[in-house]
């Protein structure tokens, strides 16, 4: 009898300290990267290009990193709503529950979600060989937005499926065609969780570098281009770290917490988000 | 007026089933490209040359795979190995024990830890797991090391697929319905003779998928790996030696090999080997959670 108390008692003892193990985890990255960035952290870093020198420790910043970043992110961004949102809405409001097709989307639209970045750098460039582009903005464009379009369209199609049968069934007793339900009532019914996914999404196409290092290249100046090279925060990070001067390296530490500031406030603003836009739903 | 309204929403329909073709069509693409890119070096060295030859040596023609797969799969293997007990006691502690108080606290984190890009978790790596391994981690063993190693990418990817695993596990758990525990309780079995015999089982299929996931999310990795482990191209053969990962081959050589025809399709067959790996796992662990939600209805 007083084993298995005992028994209870210890495991629960593992429990809590594998709890711990994996909560201090990610508060040691956090602290790591913010002792190491905020001594180099200068306004110079957000307000700078990078000079002649800038990777031998001359002055400088990683402004173009930033706006490349924003700039092929957004980008993507874009065209993966243009993707995501018709397949999420045809999952959701056109196709029977017990499709056959649909069934598939959502298997390939889990098989896409766990491709490898790199495996998607590498399409994304044989892509652009057959197109005929060079490293470019356009091209990371296109292998960031194939990289986050399932992750997007998962999202949506998850809250989606939340929407009442019986709110669509009203639409439709009104005279609205599927189309106009899709847009004028499951949309805005889902918004706050359609706009959450858009976010997410956002937030892993910006910190991803392994599907823009050989696709959007990189450069230091800031260009608006589609089909100039762009530099971007990962890669940023990555090649100052690469190099074998202090000083740089201490930026890379920098641009680390710039990166990780972005990501933050890109995910607390999908919660506030929420919250505004939940006023349309129909509870 | 009527027609118009109809025209639309036929037009609708279309584009949108479009792109829900386009998704099942776009697995294939990726795999079609990949599959006639690295043709070449397919039609000039057999499979087993490919994957058995433990020599790397492109400028002389010589593309063994065997030292990048075995270093992928020593880093994967820690990774997993380290990660999965972890993520599992914390799962069931989240899901079982923990005070509500707490469960809010750690579920955010845990969120939060999973949107942290990958290159923040090389820069960690670098800066605290590289330093750890070559200064006291090595010297115990009585090994020399630069800290570059198996270890420290296993490290580094157990930490990023902490999120993976907890996530879907919690997930699982909360599948398993609450009248199931209390007829175990009702037995008169304590907490943990109920998750350990009852939960546990129940959700079993579950938590492979997860840990599955969490597998394939390591498999594929490619920037925090690159950062830490040391990319020499010898098969390791301890934990304390360096490895280098097909995806870290791939994104330290792609682009500035193209001129070399033969390379440019053996990086491309490293990719294919990579997708159809994780085409694979995907497609077990989604069977698997498949699987559970049909019993849990």
């Amino acid at each position: 009898m007083r084993s298995r108390k005992i028994e209870e008692a210890i495991f629960r003892g593992i429990m809590i300290a594998a709890t711990l193990v994996v909560l201090s985890c990610s508060i040691l990255i956090l602290a790591t990267i913010l002792i190491k960035g905020l001594p180099a952290m200068n306004l110079d870093m957000i307000t700078k290009t990078p000079k002649g020198g800038y990777y031998l420790g001359k002055s400088g910043g990683i402004l173009n990193a930033i706006v490349g970043s924003i700039l092929l992110t957004g980008g993507a961004t874009l065209v993966s709503i243009f993707l995501s949102l018709p397949v999420a809405l045809y999952a959701n409001v056109y196709a029977d529950k017990s499709s056959k097709l649909i069934a598939f989307t959502r298997v390939s639209l889990d098989v896409l979600w766990g491709v490898p970045s790199i495996v998607y750098g590498a399409f994304g460039f044989t892509i652009m060989l057959f197109l005929g582009l060079k490293a470019s903005l356009l091209g990371g464009i296109i292998a960031v937005a194939l990289l986050i379009f399932p992750i997007m369209s998962r999202g949506m199609d998850e809250v989606m499926r939340m929407v009442p049968k019986e709110l669509l069934n009203s639409s439709y007793a009104l005279g609205a065609t599927r189309f106009e339900t899709a847009l004028k009532v499951v949309v805005r019914q889902a918004l706050p969780g359609i706009l959450s996914a858009v976010l997410i999404a956002f937030g892993r196409g910006i910190g991803d570098a392994a599907s823009v290092i050989f696709t959007a290249g990189f450069s230091d100046r800031i260009n608006f281009s589609l089909f100039e090279p762009a530099a971007t925060l990962p890669l940023a990070i990555f090649f100052q770290l690469g190099t074998p001067f202090p000083e740089v390296q201490e930026r890379a530490y920098a641009s680390a917490l710039i990166l990780t500031i972005i990501v933050f406030l890109i995910s607390i603003g999908s919660r506030i988000l929420i919250r505004r836009y939940s006023k349309h739903v129909i509870k | 007026m009527k027609s118009r309204r109809l025209f639309k929403d036929n037009l609708a329909r279309s584009i949108m089933w479009f792109s829900a073709i386009f998704c099942i069509l776009l697995v294939i693409l990726i795999g079609f490209a990949l599959f006639q890119r690295s043709r070449y070096i397919l039609a000039m060295k057999s499979l087993a040359d490919l994957f058995f030859l433990d020599s790397w040596h492109p400028l002389k023609g010589e593309f063994g795979f065997f030292p990048f797969i075995m270093g992928t799969l020593w880093v994967t293997c820690t990774a997993v190995i380290i990660s999965v007990p972890l993520s599992f006691l914390t799962a069931i502690y989240l899901s079982e024990y923990a005070p509500r108080m707490i469960r809010e606290w750690a579920k955010p984190a845990i969120d939060l830890l999973a949107g942290i890009p990958s290159v923040i978790y090389g820069v960690w790596g670098i800066l605290v797991i590289v330093p750890l391994t070559k200064n006291y981690i090595a010297p115990f063993f009585g090994r020399h090391s630069s800290g570059y190693t198996v270890f420290a990418a296993g490290v580094v990817l157990a930490v990023m697929i902490f999120p993976v695993i907890i996530h879907v596990s919690i997930e699982v758990f909360r599948s398993v319905s609450f009248e199931l525990r209390e007829a175990s309780w009702a037995l008169g079995a304590t907490k943990w003779q109920t998750i350990k015999h009852v939960v546990v089982r129940k959700a079993l299929p579950g938590i492979i998928a997860a840990n599955v996931l969490g597998f394939s999310r390591a498999f594929g990795e490619t920037m925090a790996v690159l950062m830490v482990a040391g990319n020499v191209p010898k098969a390791p053969s301890s934990i304390l030696d360096p490895a280098y990962p097909l995806p870290a081959l791939i994104a330290n050589n792609y682009g500035e090999m193209l001129s070399i025809p033969l390379y440019d399709s053996a990086l491309l067959m490293a990719a294919l080997v990579l997708f159809i790996v994780v085409l694979f796992f995907s497609i077990l662990s989604r069977f698997a959670l498949v699987r559970v939600e049909r019993s849990s209805e």
